[in-house]
């Protein structure tokens, strides 16, 4: 199967202190990537390396390889050009991640306007129009006609959460990063998106980079894990092997105190 | 989604008094400078009446002490301090605006020097600036002092700009918009602007007030627009001599301008907040 991603030795770090180091793994087309690590070990900063917006303070070393294209040191023309084209991310933040003073419909129609362009398909704005309201429809959003005049505080936070789905769907990437997409939700929406997101890089035969610090949202959608705790690698490998018989003593505690949690909340129904 | 901004909109009612006002005290002077263009009481520079008259019938706002007529005086001002307030902030918001964001996304290096030229400039009164500009010119004219105003503004907005664009660089959508590919001049155009106007449009009321009043300055000073141009700052300038005899003379040109950059204030800040509660900031 050939790859989507290949990340080696990836190495990033400010001037006085190495965030994260030796970080290996690759992403085959189609395939369900789940990134495990608590807070503060160094997944979203990987993220960010991946689609090359790394703050300006943290230096990236190694090789990531997006759709055949070094990201490490490229420089921004060429990355603007992967931008979207291959990659493509959701963020944890769905409220802050969407601009406040613009309508959601044009916050959609703006990546697909630049899709079609770069596709060589006509961008006229009926064209753009109809484009959006299947994205609205892919990633069910009830009364496009409505939420397209719509500002990002009129919607509730996982309608918000499918507008960022949808723009980051429009630009059709080969691979889909989605940083914590459930975390700032409530538990039914959460069930919600992560099945949302399953079945559309399924049907869509996208690649999907899921991270989280949730093991049982991980394995619900990723087919392989890595598991991470500053800025180090821990444990890879298929996600039912990881999350039931993990080897590391690291993973087990995480999965023991999952189990734990999930022992504590079953005890209080 | 409609309930939920009609209740932000009936919370925001007090504010919605200080539009109002503001656009009340804005509009007069508006109205008064466009129908000077038409229709004046008498004409500008005509002796129509006696010297120093009192506000009556035949001359609602007195005569000055040549005998011309105070309220055509006050109309053609009013035209000229919105042409030069408009004026003044639209030169300077192109220049300070365009060096603000350039300012914001600059190396480091360029970025502290923008930054510290904005200092250095802004630590100049903005009169001085203009009194500058137009010393080098050959003759006073409105166009002389409009340009000078404007330069004298250009660090004020140039270093607001940078400040209110680094904000915005920092936000998230910032990272969402570049994420799926959008380039920068894009993100300048869609994003930056638009999230940095109600800001900035407060602060350019602001400039407006400062314009009005500067120009006021120069005239003053005798460095404004020459005759026939009524200024507001010219007239109090005349009136001088007759404050105690005839105060009207002082008074309501005075009052004009203080209305005016007032009303101006409101208005911003009236619109900001209806902006704000379109963000769901209410
Ligand atoms: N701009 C920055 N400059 C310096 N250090 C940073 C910067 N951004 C993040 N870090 C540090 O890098 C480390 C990893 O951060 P990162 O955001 O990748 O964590 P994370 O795994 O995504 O955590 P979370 O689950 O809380 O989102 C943290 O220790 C953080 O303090
Ligand atoms: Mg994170």
């Amino acid at each position: 199967m050939d790859e989507i991603l290949r990340v080696r030795d990836l190495r990033l770090a400010t001037v006085d202190k190495v965030l994260v180091e030796g970080l290996s793994f690759t992403l085959s087309r189609g395939e369900r990537f789940g990134l495990i690590g608590e807070s503060g070990s160094g997944k979203s900063l990987t993220s960010l390396a991946i689609t090359g917006l790394l703050p300006d303070a943290i230096r990236a070393s190694g090789q990531i390889t997006l759709a055949g294209e070094e990201v490490v040191g490229a420089p921004e023309r060429r990355l603007v050009g992967l931008r979207g084209n291959a990659v493509a991310t959701v963020f944890q933040e769905p409220l802050t991640a969407l601009d406040p003073l613009m309508p959601l419909g044009r916050q959609i129609a703006q990546p697909v306007r630049r899709r079609l362009l770069r596709q060589g398909l006509p961008a006229t704005r009926p064209d753009i129009t109809r484009e959006v309201h299947t994205l609205m429809d892919q990633v069910r959003l009830p009364d496009p006609d409505r939420l397209m005049r719509a500002y990002p505080h009129q919607v509730s936070g996982g309608q918000r959460q499918r507008v960022a789905i949808a723009m980051a769907l429009a630009c059709q990437p080969k691979l889909l990063i989605a940083d914590e997409p459930t975390t700032a939700l409530d538990v039914t929406t959460q069930a919600e998106i992560v099945t949302l997101l399953r079945s559309l890089v399924t049907d869509l035969g996208i690649s999907l980079l899921f991270i989280s610090h949730d093991l049982a949202v991980v394995g619900q959608v990723a087919e392989r894990v890595m598991v991470m705790r500053d800025g180090h690698m821990i444990e890879a490998g298929p996600a039912d092997t990881v999350l039931t018989r993990p080897r590391d003593s690291y993973t087990q505690s995480l999965v023991a105190a999952a189990a734990r949690f999930d022992a504590a909340l079953e005890g209080d129904a | 989604m409609d309930d939920g901004v009609n209740i932000a909109a009936r919370v925001g009612s007090r504010k919605n008094i200080t539009l109002w006002l503001g656009a009340v005290l804005v509009g007069v002077p508006l109205l008064a400078g466009l129908v000077s263009f038409v229709w004046t009481p008498y004409a500008l520079s005509d002796m129509v009446g006696g010297r120093l008259e009192t506000p009556g019938w035949a001359h609602w706002a007195g005569t000055d002490r040549l005998g011309r007529d105070i309220l055509t005086q006050l109309m053609v001002g009013a035209r000229v301090a919105l042409v030069v307030g408009c004026g003044a902030v639209a030169i300077g918001a192109a220049i300070g605006v365009m060096c603000g964001i350039l300012a914001a996304f600059a190396t480091r290096f360029a970025d502290d020097a923008l930054a510290a030229f904005f200092d250095i400039l802004i630590a100049f009164p903005t009169l001085l600036i203009a009194m500058l500009v137009v010393a080098t010119r050959q003759e006073a004219s409105l166009g002389t002092a409009i340009l000078a105003l404007g330069i004298g503004l250009a660090p004020i907005v140039g270093r607001i700009t940078r400040i209110l664009t680094k904000q915005v660089l920092g936000q998230d959508y910032i990272v969402a918009a570049r994420v799926c590919g959008t380039s920068w001049p894009a993100i300048v155009l869609w994003h930056i602007v638009p999230n940095i106007l109600p800001f900035l449009g407060v602060n350019l009321a602001l400039q407006f007030g400062l314009a009005v009043m500067a120009e006021a300055s120069l005239s003053y000073l005798g460095l404004g627009a020459p005759p026939p141009n009524a200024s507001w700052g010219q007239m109090l300038q005349e009136a001088q001599g007759t404050v105690y005899s005839a105060p009207w003379g002082a008074v309501l040109p005075g009052l004009a301008l203080f209305a005016l950059v007032i009303g101006v204030n409101l208005l911003a800040d009236g619109l900001r907040d209806r902006v704000s509660s379109q963000r769901g900031e209410a």
